[in-house]
């Protein structure tokens, strides 16, 4: 019998698979591949992958049909999803989709170093959580959210505020699936983000830094700087305490169409 | 030919003429011969009588040379074919011709058959009945008879002679035929005339008809067939000829306009397709150089990071990983280019958006010699704007100067300032509609590049359209009709005619009535009906008083722009730039800029330059205005 891989890449160019395959290796990860969602989806199903990394445009099955699969397989393996086509759009596109972490064409060694460890830690924890409820006989419920706050996948989310501004942060998910926070990266007030690019970048104690991709468009009208003393407030209070930015957003009505409301499934 | 509707229309009116005359013609004739045999069989009744009145007494008294030579006298008449007596046996006895006197007349002959046809002679005949038509000879003329049958009276059977007995009631009959040579020599003469008549007058419509329907329909119809002929063909450009102002002539005019909008269209879809495929192909090459792109980063950073003992080998995979970096960052622009996006409003600093794109054009200008000159106010207010967009602007008009200038180089100075503006001669009306709610807007006829507000004027017997301009104060109006100065002028909807004009309200500075419109969601807009006045009022825009406004101007030392020329440079397609440019420049300037509640003008001076000046209103954000009531 063939040996078990950790990892299963799907990407119809070869070189991404060397890629991809060159950098898990010197995690100590063995890697399988696919060059088209089929066959991926036949190797998903007849082994147990600890991660899938799928590029976005395949031939036949793009990887949004393939993600759809996947969930109705009742496979519970995390996907990231990296493409060529790296658009902010896309971004939220593959993250609302059920896409645990997003990388764009063409990454260094540590960016999608950084998308497995987050991938790999989050699978662990809800594994965990899973065991924990299974063992306390019930399962552990998400946060009861406040009205109007969506999320962009599990990266990011946003509170929409009466006064018509939007408080920003990053999602608990996210921030747990990294190691050790070690320091953050903000953008200045009157700095512009756009929805599904980064709006702050989180070094943690590996030497590896995290993207948070903002929620939506908008103008930053004020920044959370106790953040750039104490970062355990993002570490512990992720969704109250620990925001990241005010925002005027520029399309709202537009943008909140693409986000997920934040109860709606993990 | 057959199928041409000229020809068709002939045939139809031609048909109508031959049925309408020849039914004319028919009962025309019909009419004339029935009261001429009328005149004639008169005649021969009366004739008879006096026959058999003249001849009574003479028969009485059995005088029977008298009788003679009475029945030959009357049958000597031309007009008379024959007088004869019968009596009850069928013997003639008397005639006007001698050789007939004595032959036997068989009952079943002309003169007997109206009493004998039926088995009992008859004996009382009505006065039809006694007259009958017939020809003698086939081949001879017609004649008509008419029968007058001699009863017999009491001195018949008691005179000396008594030669009839009592009791025999007919004693014979007075036959006279008279000839119808000339009635029907009437009626042939009279039928040929109207026939004459009938198809020259058939012709001569035809004729007349033909002539105009070439005029008015044929000439037209040919026109517009050959245009359509040619638009087919592709020939967006193909004019019609003005066709007058009668339904075809409109035809002509609406085709016009079809083809120029079409043509416009056309070059627009061909501009946006142009855009759309520069998009695609951009994501295209994008997708694909970010795959091999992979390959290089990932393995560069992946032996970068091996590479901590060989400083050497460290500083060279650097250089690969900044340059496949910033090749990462242009396929990234590449892409954001490529897809479309969404206006979005911000507040921003506007001396930074136009340095921004100074920055993108500041190279070139360099490269022709060209001097850019920045005179920025530092107090400037912020405006909420699409940056992107407004950038967009600047970038246009910045190589729209360098493109005036020649190649011995010049000067391009750009100013940013704030002012303070009263809304007379800066707000313009952007939509207009009469009580009925018709739009009186008119896109067809621009001023200043705004499209006027049209209403319908009559003035004494004059009557014509008004193109208003459409900017509050401005009065550059423009008149379709003559009107002597000072007149007042009746307004009205060009859709429904509703009166415009107010009855009770005049013009506090001339005291003629007012004419007002509603501005939807901005009140109503009030003017002076007379001609010559400038009075205008409109409340809402005056209420929310002097407005601040940044100002942006290009000034360039460049060739400038023709009057002839300035009224024209905002619309779509006009380029003087030939080849180079595709005239949508300026025009996708004013959108944005008129989608940003802001205006563009221009002032310019043939081989000393132009000036261009974009006003952006100052306005703070509406949201960040409801915090704070």
């Amino acid at each position: 019998m063939k040996k078990k891989a950790d990892i299963l890449i799907v990407d119809d160019e070869q070189v991404v698979i060397d890629a991809v395959t060159k950098i898990c290796s010197s995690l100590g990860l063995s890697v399988d591949a696919s060059t088209d969602a089929h066959s991926g989806l036949e190797k998903i199903r007849s082994s147990d992958y600890r991660l899938v990394i799928c590029d976005v445009m395949l031939p036949e099955m793009d990887a949004f049909q393939f993600l759809k699969r996947v969930t109705e397989a009742h496979v519970s393996v995390p996907v990231i999803l990296i493409t060529g086509y790296s658009t902010a759009e896309n971004a939220v596109k593959s993250l609302n989709s059920g896409a645990t972490a997003y990388v764009a064409k063409p990454f260094t060694e540590n960016e999608l170093l950084s998308a497995i460890h987050r991938a790999m830690r989050l699978a662990e924890i809800l594994r965990a959580e899973t065991e924990t409820g299974r063992k306390s006989g019930q399962a552990k419920r998400p946060p009861v959210p406040m009205p109007g706050t969506y999320r962009l996948g599990n990266i990011s989310w946003v509170v929409l505020e009466p006064t018509g501004t939007g408080r920003i942060g990053a999602a608990e998910m996210f921030v747990k699936s990294i190691s050790t926070l070690r320091e953050i990266e903000l953008f200045q007030d009157d700095d512009e983000i756009l929805q599904g690019s980064l709006c702050a970048r989180i070094q943690s104690d590996d030497g590896l830094s995290h993207d948070v991709l903002s929620p939506l468009s908008g103008r930053i009208i004020q920044s959370n700087k106790e953040l750039l003393t104490n970062l355990k407030i993002l570490e512990h209070d992720p969704h109250v305490q620990g925001w990241l930015y005010r925002i005027i957003p520029s399309a709202m009505e537009y943008e909140v169409r693409n986000l997920l409301p934040y109860s709606e499934g993990r | 030919m057959l199928k041409r509707i000229g020809f068709k229309l002939i045939i139809a009116v031609g048909i109508t003429a031959i049925i309408t005359i020849g039914v004319y013609s028919y009962f025309n004739i019909r009419s004339l011969r029935e009261s001429l045999l009328g005149e004639v069989e008169r005649h021969a009744t009366q004739l008879s009588e006096t026959v058999k009145n003249s001849t009574r007494y003479d028969m009485l008294l059995n005088r029977r040379e008298h009788i003679h030579i009475i029945i030959n006298d009357i049958g000597a008449d031309p007009g008379i074919d024959e007088v004869r007596v019968l009596n009850k046996e069928g013997e003639i006895i008397y005639s006007s011709r001698e050789e007939s006197i004595g032959h036997m007349v068989d009952k079943r002959a002309e003169s007997c058959y109206a009493c004998h046809a039926a088995d009992r002679p008859l004996e009382k005949l009505s006065i039809v009945e006694r007259t009958r038509i017939f020809r003698i000879h086939p081949d001879s003329s017609r004649v008509m008879g008419v029968i007058n049958p001699i009863y017999t009276e009491r001195s018949c059977w008691d005179a000396a002679c008594h030669a009839h007995p009592q009791g025999q009631t007919v004693l014979g009959v007075l036959d006279v035929t008279i000839s119808l040579a000339e009635v029907d020599r009437l009626i042939q003469k009279s039928a040929f005339e109207v026939g004459i008549f009938a198809v020259s007058g058939v012709l001569t419509l035809s004729l007349i008809i033909g002539f105009f329907v070439n005029r008015w329909v044929n000439t037209p119809v040919n026109a517009l067939l050959s245009a359509t002929k040619q638009v087919g063909a592709g020939n967006l450009n193909y004019m019609i000829p003005d066709l007058g102002v009668d339904d075809l002539g409109m035809l002509a005019k609406s085709f016009n306009t079809m083809t120029q909008r079409l043509s416009e269209a056309r070059l627009q879809l061909f501009q946006s397709d142009k855009m759309a495929s520069l998009g695609r192909l951009a994501a295209g090459v994008a997708h694909e150089i970010n795959n091999p792109l992979t390959g290089v980063l990932s393995y560069s950073t992946h032996l970068l990071k091996r590479a901590e003992r060989d400083p050497e080998a460290q500083e060279d995979l650097q250089v690969i990983v900044r340059e496949t970096l910033r090749s990462r960052e242009i396929v990234k622009n590449l892409l954001d280019f490529a897809r479309q996006s969404i206006p979005k409003k911000n507040p921003a600093a506007i001396n930074s958006v136009v340095e921004r794109a100074v920055g993108v054009v500041e190279n070139q200008l360099m490269i022709r010699k060209i001097t850019l000159v920045r005179n920025f106010s530092r107090e400037l207010p912020t405006v909420v704007i699409d940056a992107n967009q407004i950038q967009q602007v600047f970038i246009n008009m910045l190589v729209n100067a360098a493109d005036a200038i020649d190649e011995e180089g010049g000067t391009i100075t750009i100013s940013t300032s704030s002012q303070k503006l009263s809304p007379l001669g800066m707000r313009h009306i952007k939509s207009a509609s009469c009580p009925n709610g018709h739009s009186l807007m008119f896109n067809q006829f621009k001023i200043a590049g705004f499209p006027s507000v049209r209403v319908k004027a009559k003035c004494d017997s004059a009557e014509g359209f008004i193109m208003l301009d459409p900017v509050y104060g401005k009065n550059r109006h423009h008149f379709d009709l003559t009107v002597e100065p000072r007149k007042e002028l009746h307004m009205t909807c060009p859709e429904c005619n509703t009166s415009l004009v107010r009855a009770n309200d005049t013009c506090p500075e001339c005291g003629a009535l007012t004419y007002a419109f509603d501005v939807p969601a901005t009140g109503i807009f009030v003017g002076c009906s007379r001609y010559g006045c400038k009075w205008q009022k409109w409340d809402i825009v005056d209420s929310e008083g002097e407005k601040e406004y940044v100002e942006i101007s290009i000034a360039d030392t460049g060739s400038g722009i023709t009057q002839d020329d300035l009224p024209r440079i905002f619309e779509p397609f006009f380029t003087t730039k030939g080849q180079r440019g595709t005239g949508l420049g300026l025009s996708v300037i004013w959108g944005i800029v008129d989608n940003h509640d802001g205006t563009v003008s221009v002032e310019s001076e043939v081989s000393k330059g132009s000036v261009f000046r974009v006003r952006l209103p100052v306005q703070h954000d509406r949201r960040l205005r409801l915090e704070m009531p």
